[in-house]
């Protein structure tokens, strides 16, 4: 009988490879954040470097710039990825969201215009569900989309928020109502733009954190092409769920992330400590209760690609990572503030701060499905609970 | 990468499922409760005739020479049908440190118990154990049970123990390495007890109605649950490593351990706080089966050492000391 938690000796030489050109490229001084001009800019040229170096999409056919690697190779690339601090993903979205729609639902011509502008940094995509009156509950979105022949095409009108990366990426994707008299999730079609086609306007919000991570877009009859629409014609719901489960689940969130954080926790409780600080049993515990969590995920990870190895259905289970992964991030950053005392409140203006994790990590439990939604789906996918009461199609 | 049941692991889980169910399933807890222990012996005979007493005992010496894993496997079914009698003693903790004497009949079928200092004081299920023993730091000794001790847990025969004057030396490493065994052994058991937990409480919330509808329609409900399923589906792996690192020696073994331990019976008791929310006043009363793992857990939690008792031993083993380096 045998359970093994082992890597072949081909899986440890991709990650020693991984490790040593992370070691030589990762920038020495952290980026400026993402959510400025300039460092937009420099995120950008650190994707054109990692795609130089064939590391920006290591699962991808190599066709398109990757490595053709397996789950778990993938998996030990994100844990050396933060392992070594590199930079946050300015392409994370077009990755992991758009990436898998268009290799399932897009045509070879939308493959070929479109993969190679994300391995590389050269096209940034910015993801457009929201609404403001659809947010958690996408089927309510009430943004047009309306049939123009003459033209061969279709016209967008309403407004998209909470759009990250928008304010300075190249192009946008997202659902629109096509047909107006279908219920709820019928009728919504999956369209792409550029973000500056005429009729866009682009609103930067800012955030708790001070930055412009997310922002309005307004649709003033902005053309979209017919080779710009992505699956079928009112086939939208079904083309972004693929997107949204995706999302949730392993893509978005291999362990390296909070592997590397709980390492920094550790590290910061130990240097508090060295410095003189009196750190008393109860916040020990606390550092070891990250410190498990961290662990949890990183094998609960392991199990699941296993069980994606055997050809397991491993869908709804996203939700419980996720559920977990966010809540994790929030308790471990919580611990960090407190090690670090009356100076937790002290932001320092240095990227990347414990102050600056702290407010992106009370975001979790938020975006990518509120975790009330994920519940739900818990309850009702996993649990086999009845569906209940809200509203039916 | 195969960190998950293998086929074989899966098919006996299924044949301890059986074995319980055909004899009695919690009737088996609850005639060892009243002081009826035949069934439970019964189903313990049957185990050595599976070959499960001698599960972690070498095929050469008469056993099975099962791994830990499959020893997480087996305990987790365990801890879903609430089996009375000291397994984690016979099976996990005492074949290492028997005599070959002992070991050969434990495989055998001997019920076997022991007291070990600190986090396993008192004697579980001595009326019934042919051998008995005293468990310290760095020694050995056979035990005789005293005082009768009453558990939170109806199934749970406690009795003082008085260590006898044989005590042979035993090297502290081997010592607390069979400890760690049978805490493994134990955080198994608080998962399969969640797992339990949880499934009653499921099958009662869709069955139940309140104002016209299943109580598990309610979000309220739902959500305590699906919290109860995120944390055993986390503390699960855990549980599989600490037996992975503790097979294969590694340094980190001890810390794993403990980590199975602090979310296990984490889970647990959010299995069983969540089950009772869910089943109401019915899950208070003593005739319902759901109170047999209601009064487990708290047993299971506190037994091979506190959840604070190991986050500390984490905290030990990745923290610098404290008062070190200044």
């Amino acid at each position: 009988m045998t359970m093994k938690l082992e890597y072949t000796a081909e899986q440890l030489a991709f990650a020693a490879e991984a490790r040593s050109w992370l070691e030589a490229n990762v920038p020495k001084d952290r980026l400026p954040s993402m959510d400025t001009e300039a460092g937009f800019a420099a995120h950008r040229e650190w994707e054109q470097q990692l795609s130089d170096g064939r590391w920006s999409v290591v699962s991808w056919p190599a066709e398109f710039g990757g490595r053709d690697v397996g789950l778990v190779e993938w998996v030990l690339f994100e844990e050396e990825y933060y392992r070594a601090g590199a930079p946050t993903r300015v392409a994370q979205n077009g990755i992991s969201l758009l990436a898998p729609i268009i290799f399932g639902h897009g045509t070879p011509e939308q493959q070929q215009r479109w993969l190679p502008g994300l391995t590389d940094g050269s096209i940034i995509w910015a993801q457009a569900w929201s609404e403001p009156g659809a947010g958690s509950d996408l089927a309510a979105i009430r943004s047009t989309a309306t049939r123009d022949d003459s033209r061969g095409g279709w016209v967008l009108n309403g407004q998209k928020i909470w759009s990250s990366r928008a304010v300075w990426a190249d192009r946008g994707f997202g659902l629109f109502r096509s047909d107006p008299a279908a219920q709820r999730h019928h009728g919504l079609t999956y369209y792409t733009f550029p973000l500056d086609a005429p009729g866009i306007t682009v609103r930067a919000i800012e955030q708790l954190d001070g930055g412009t991570g997310f922002a309005e877009i307004f649709f003033d009859d902005v053309f979209v092409p017919d080779a710009d629409v992505l699956g079928g014609i009112g086939d939208g719901w079904r083309v972004a769920m693929s997107t949204a489960g995706n999302e949730r689940g392993l893509s978005l969130r291999a362990p390296g992330r909070f592997l590397a954080a709980a390492d920094n926790l550790v590290a910061l409780a130990n240097t508090s400590a060295a410095a003189g600080a009196d750190i008393s049993a109860a916040t020990r515990e606390r550092v070891a209760e990250a410190w498990i969590d961290a662990e949890a995920y990183r094998l609960f990870t392991w199990h699941t690609v296993s069980r994606a190895l055997v050809g397991e259905e491993v869908g709804s289970e996203g939700s419980i990572n996720k559920v977990f992964w966010s809540e994790l991030d929030r308790d471990l950053h919580e611990t960090a503030l407190e090690l670090r005392g009356a100076e937790a409140e002290v932001k320092t203006g240095d990227h990347g701060s414990w102050v600056d994790d702290y407010l992106f990590s009370v975001a979790g439990p938020i975006y990518a499905g509120t975790n009330e939604i994920q519940r739900n789906i818990i309850a009702e996918r996993i649990l086999g609970l009845p569906r209940g009461d809200r509203r039916k199609n | 990468m195969e960190f998950m049941h293998s086929e074989e692991q899966l098919a006996f889980a299924d044949a301890i499922d059986d074995i319980v169910t055909d004899l009695g399933g919690t009737q088996l807890a609850r005639s060892w409760a009243a002081g009826d222990t035949a069934p439970g012996l019964a189903l313990w005979a049957q185990f050595a005739e599976l070959g499960l007493t001698g599960l972690r005992i070498a095929e050469a010496d008469g056993g099975m020479g099962g791994s830990l894993a499959d020893l997480a496997v087996v305990f987790e079914r365990f801890g879903y049908h609430a089996v009375p009698g000291p397994y984690v003693e016979s099976l996990a903790l005492l074949p290492q440190l028997v005599s070959d004497a002992d070991r050969a009949a434990i495989a055998g079928g001997a019920v076997a118990t022991a007291a070990v200092a600190g986090t396993h004081p008192h004697l579980l299920d001595a009326h019934v154990a042919a051998l008995q023993f005293s468990v310290t730091a760095g020694a050995l000794a056979t035990a005789t049970a005293g005082e009768a001790l009453e558990s939170i847990a109806s199934f749970r025969k406690l009795s003082r123990a008085t260590a006898g004057a044989d005590a042979a030396d035993v090297d502290p490493d081997h010592v607390n390495r069979a400890i760690d065994e049978a805490t493994l052994a134990n955080a198994a058991m608080l998962i399969g007890a969640g797992e339990r937990l949880l499934h009653e409480a499921v099958e009662y919330a869709k069955m139940r109605e309140q104002f016209g509808k299943a109580i598990g329609e309610y979000q309220s409900l739902k959500h305590q649950l699906a919290d109860v399923r995120i944390a055993l589906s986390f503390a699960r792996p855990l549980v599989w490593q600490a037996a992975l690192a503790l097979e294969s020696g590694a340094a980190t073994a001890g810390r794993d351990v403990s980590a199975a331990k602090v979310r296990a019976a984490a889970a647990a008791q959010l299995a069983a706080r969540v089950s009772l929310q869910v089943h109401g006043a019915i899950g208070y009363t003593a005739e319902h089966d759901l109170s047999l793992w209601l009064t487990w857990v708290p047993a299971l939690v506190g037994a091979w050492g506190t959840p604070a008792q190991h986050r500390a031993r984490i905290a030990d083993s990745i923290l610098a000391p404290v008062g070190g380096a200044a």
